[in-house]
């Protein structure tokens, strides 16, 4: 096997309480996309860090072009060849392009040299990128681009790839991929590891999926389903999310010409928004992260007070209503950020599921909170949701982004709103919990209730819309009927391919 | 009222030393923070190393040893708080503000039998032929040392920060601290570097207090000038050249307001003692400063 590039050989790593990697082998040919599969808490996470030298595994050996490998920190990771581009980009946003690309590497040229570099390489693969402008200015796509060339001026043998399209338009992943083609072609190795089922079977070779640490199976991902890889993951048949077919009914929310400014120096402003949600429909609205989900999330909640008139619930205007009058209405909002928006961290479950149930459960009498029906609330969302805590009394940090998320959410329906308003719904979260979160939000429309989801997983939006709109830079696109929408058409209405070779888009 | 009793020349030349110990204090926080730390314990660090500076030169008769044991003396200080911020991961803010209480209590404890005696003598350099410059001589060429290193220290800082690699990664640990970690640099020991060199400089300035300013230890000696260090650091933008400014502009305006008030200026003595900070931080305000690093007082524990 001279064509190996990378052995693992049974590689564990036990943290206390939890087998993150256990006895894991595998291995990863020169020249191949090698897909790493695996449920949140699988593994994959603990695994690339044992091959960048972040974490060192307990027992197993790593063989590198058929040396030993045994890297001790990222830096000799990165003098052998292995570079990775982060899920949670690893950059500095008070600093620029040219600085962040120098901290990624080892012997980085002197300032002026390297910007030449940069764009030489950024032309060479078709990433656009100016070396002189500040990271924090830059859009989500520029700054993966930036992590990319990064890696790539180092030669690297091994690119690991962390979910690098979650934050991209499908026409920006087109370019990501032919990137990566051009890079396979030319001998580069790549470890790709993403829970987009369809991306990885149009882009890897071979596949090995995790669970729960250990290796369950190998697959070529060309010629297997996605469900079947789905299946792997979960270990267990994969519940598919059903949509039953309704009339919808009555219009409850109607939003009419809704334009705020953007609330802060880096948001966006709103413009001109109308639209109407029927009882028992799926709005979703999708964009690239930025263009004024928050804000539209934030106009709807009622934590950013619009003109009156611009927002009725049932006829009633509420765009003067706080959240709490807007909840006591029918209106609840579910907003992305998990920790320190949608939940208070550092509080128990019992206190997070009282904050926004207060009222519309009636967890508080004559001033006083009423805990024993708070906490049985906070059971409920637990059982019903299947949320994986010991129990109401844990802090919200306790849980893992998943179970938080299915708490989040299950808060929201269980007080069965009128119209419930959900950003990102299921962000982070592995594929069994999400088809549970939007079967759920698929079956609070089917008992009436009229539901937003904004999200920027566009598989997501067509799995659960009845109708379907664009935001861009503020502006929401007219409805159209979700099914029959290609992604190609979706992403014309995404605003295409943010300052990308067009070239390339149109060919 | 008597303004012709002020020399602009001695004036200037003044200022120049009024500024330095804030102005030391200041370069050595403002790499601190620029890490990411926010050290509260400026003040404590300044007065312990006035003590001990004024310790070691009384003992061996040399202020050059004197200003070695300041910053040696200031660098212990800041080595506490540095275990404690960096590996106990204690809570920042209360950690500088007792440090800033010790350091005033020690510095009493070791002061006591010290009250009232006089420092040896700092001498000036005279640059020969330049110090007799009309003007510029007297105001560039003829201070004492730890006047020039001041400067020296806000270019080197300077050039530490903007144009060293090592300066490029102490601004990203300061930046994003998990970022840094990620890529593989070591955030504690770096932060660690820069609490003790914080120390140091926060020494050394109280030290030019205790031993050239007043010469004589005095309970107290420092008179908030570490909290003044603390928000010039700020004002300034986390910048090494407007903080020389800021520091300037305080020491100009606080000898200024002391030179009219010798002269009898009919303005009440409180509002020129409150001058120099109203005017500094005016100035500063109006400049309007730059962005706080991203992780400036955000405790680092790599979870892996």
């Amino acid at each position: 096997m001279t064509s190996t590039l990378l052995e693992l050989d049974g590689l564990t790593k036990t943290y206390p309480g939890v087998v993150a990697n256990d006895d894991v082998s595998f291995a990863i040919r020169k020249g191949e996309v090698h897909a790493l599969l695996g449920e949140n808490g699988a593994g994959k996470s603990t695994l690339v860090k044992s091959i960048y030298g972040l974490v060192k595994p307990d027992r197993g050996t790593m063989t590198l072009d058929g040396k030993p490998y045994e890297p001790a920190e990222p830096r000799q990771a990165r003098a052998a060849g292995i570079a990775m581009v982060f899920q949670h980009f690893s950059l500095f946003d008070a600093l620029n392009v040219a600085e962040n690309i120098a901290l990624g590497m080892e012997n980085p040229p002197a300032l002026r040299d390297l910007a030449k570099r940069i764009r030489d390489v950024s032309e060479q693969y078709g990433l656009p990128l100016d070396p002189s402008r500040v990271v924090g200015d830059l859009s989500a796509g520029e700054r993966q681009r930036v992590e990319i060339i990064r890696c790539l001026l180092q030669d690297p043998k091994l690119l690991i790839m962390d979910e690098p399209t979650s934050v991209l338009t499908p026409q920006e992943v087109h370019i990501l991929f032919e990137t990566l083609r051009l890079l396979r072609s030319e001998g580069t190795s790549i470890l790709y590891i993403s829970h987009k089922l369809e991306e990885i079977r149009s882009l890897c070779e071979h596949a090995t999926i995790l669970r729960l640490g250990k290796v369950v199976g190998t697959c070529d991902p060309r010629a297997t389903s996605a469900r079947d890889m789905a299946e792997m993951m979960v270990g267990a048949t994969l519940h598919v999310p059903e949509k039953a077919d309704a009339a919808a009914g009555e219009v409850v929310l109607s939003i009419k010409s809704l334009s705020a400014p953007a609330p802060h120096q880096f948001g966006t402003a709103l413009r001109d928004i109308s639209i109407d949600v029927r009882a028992g429909e799926v709005l979703g609205i999708g964009g690239v992260a930025g263009n004024g989900q928050d804000e539209l999330v934030a106009a709807l909640s009622g934590e950013m007070r619009t003109r009156t008139g611009t927002i009725s619930l049932n006829g009633t205007p509420i765009g003067r209503m706080g959240p709490n009058e807007r909840r006591a209405a029918g209106l609840s909002a579910a907003p992305e950020e998990r920790n320190g928006h949608a939940a208070a961290p550092d509080m128990s479950l019992t206190e997070n599921a009282l904050m926004t149930g207060a009222v519309p459960m009636g967890l508080v009498e004559r001033g006083f909170l009423r805990w024993a029906k708070a906490r049985s609330f906070a059971e409920d969302i637990i059982k019903t949701f299947d949320v994986r805590t010991p129990g109401p009394q844990n802090a919200g940090r306790s849980l893992s982004g998943g179970n938080l998320q299915k708490f989040v959410i299950g808060r929201e329906i269980l007080q069965r709103p009128k119209v419930l308003v959900v950003n990102q719904p299921t962000w982070g979260v592995d594929a069994a919990a999400a088809a549970s979160i939007r079967q759920a939000i698929l079956d609070l429309a089917a008992d009436g209730a009229a539901v937003v989801v904004i999200s920027q997983d566009l598989d997501e939006l067509m799995e659960i819309s009845d109708r379907f709109s664009a935001l861009n830079e503020g502006r929401l696109s007219a409805p159209r009927p979700a099914r029959g929408l290609t992604v190609e058409q979706i992403g014309l209405l995404l605003g295409g391919a943010h300052d990308m070779e067009v070239a390339h888009v149109e060919a | 009222m008597d303004l012709s009793a002020i020399n602009p020349v001695l004036l200037i030349a003044a200022l120049i030393a009024a500024s330095t110990p804030i102005l030391l204090a200041g370069i050595g926080e403002l790499v601190v923070e620029r890490a990411g730390v926010l050290n509260l314990g400026v003040e404590g660090m300044m007065i312990t190393g006035a003590i001990c500076g004024f310790i070691a030169a009384h003992a061996t008769g040399s202020a050059s040893v004197g200003f070695l044991g300041a910053a040696v003396g200031g660098a212990g200080l800041a080595l506490i708080f540095a275990v404690l911020s960096q590996y106990l991961l204690t809570n920042q803010v209360p950690t500088g503000l007792g440090l800033t209480l010790f350091g005033l209590g020690l510095s009493s404890l070791l002061g006591q039998d010290y009250a009232g005696i006089k420092a040896p003598t700092v001498s000036k350099i005279d640059v020969p032929l330049l110090s007799d410059i009309p003007v510029l001589g007297p105001i560039l060429f003829n201070q004492d040392p730890i006047v020039y290193l001041g400067i020296g220290m806000t270019v080197a800082v300077w050039w530490f920060l903007y144009r060293s690699r090592r300066g490029l990664i102490l601004r990203a640990v300061g930046e994003n601290h998990e970022a840094a970690h990620a890529l593989g640099y070591k955030v504690r020991l770096i932060r660690v570097g820069a609490i003790v060199f914080g120390g140091a400089c926060a020494g050394l300035g109280g030290s030019y207090l205790s031993l050239v300013r007043v010469p004589i230890w005095t309970d107290g000696i420092t008179a908030g000038y570490g909290w003044i260090a603390l928000a010039i650091v700020v004002f300034a933008g986390w910048r090494p050249y407007r903080l020389m400014l800021g520091a300037y502009l305080f020491g100009g305006v606080t000898v200024l307001q002391l030179n009219l008030q010798a002269a009898n200026v009919p303005i009440p003595a409180e509002y020129l003692s409150m001058s120099p900070y109203v005017a500094t931080i005016l100035v500063l305000v109006l400049m309007s400063s730059g962005r706080a690093p991203g992780s400036l007082g955000r405790a680092f524990h790599a979870s892996t």
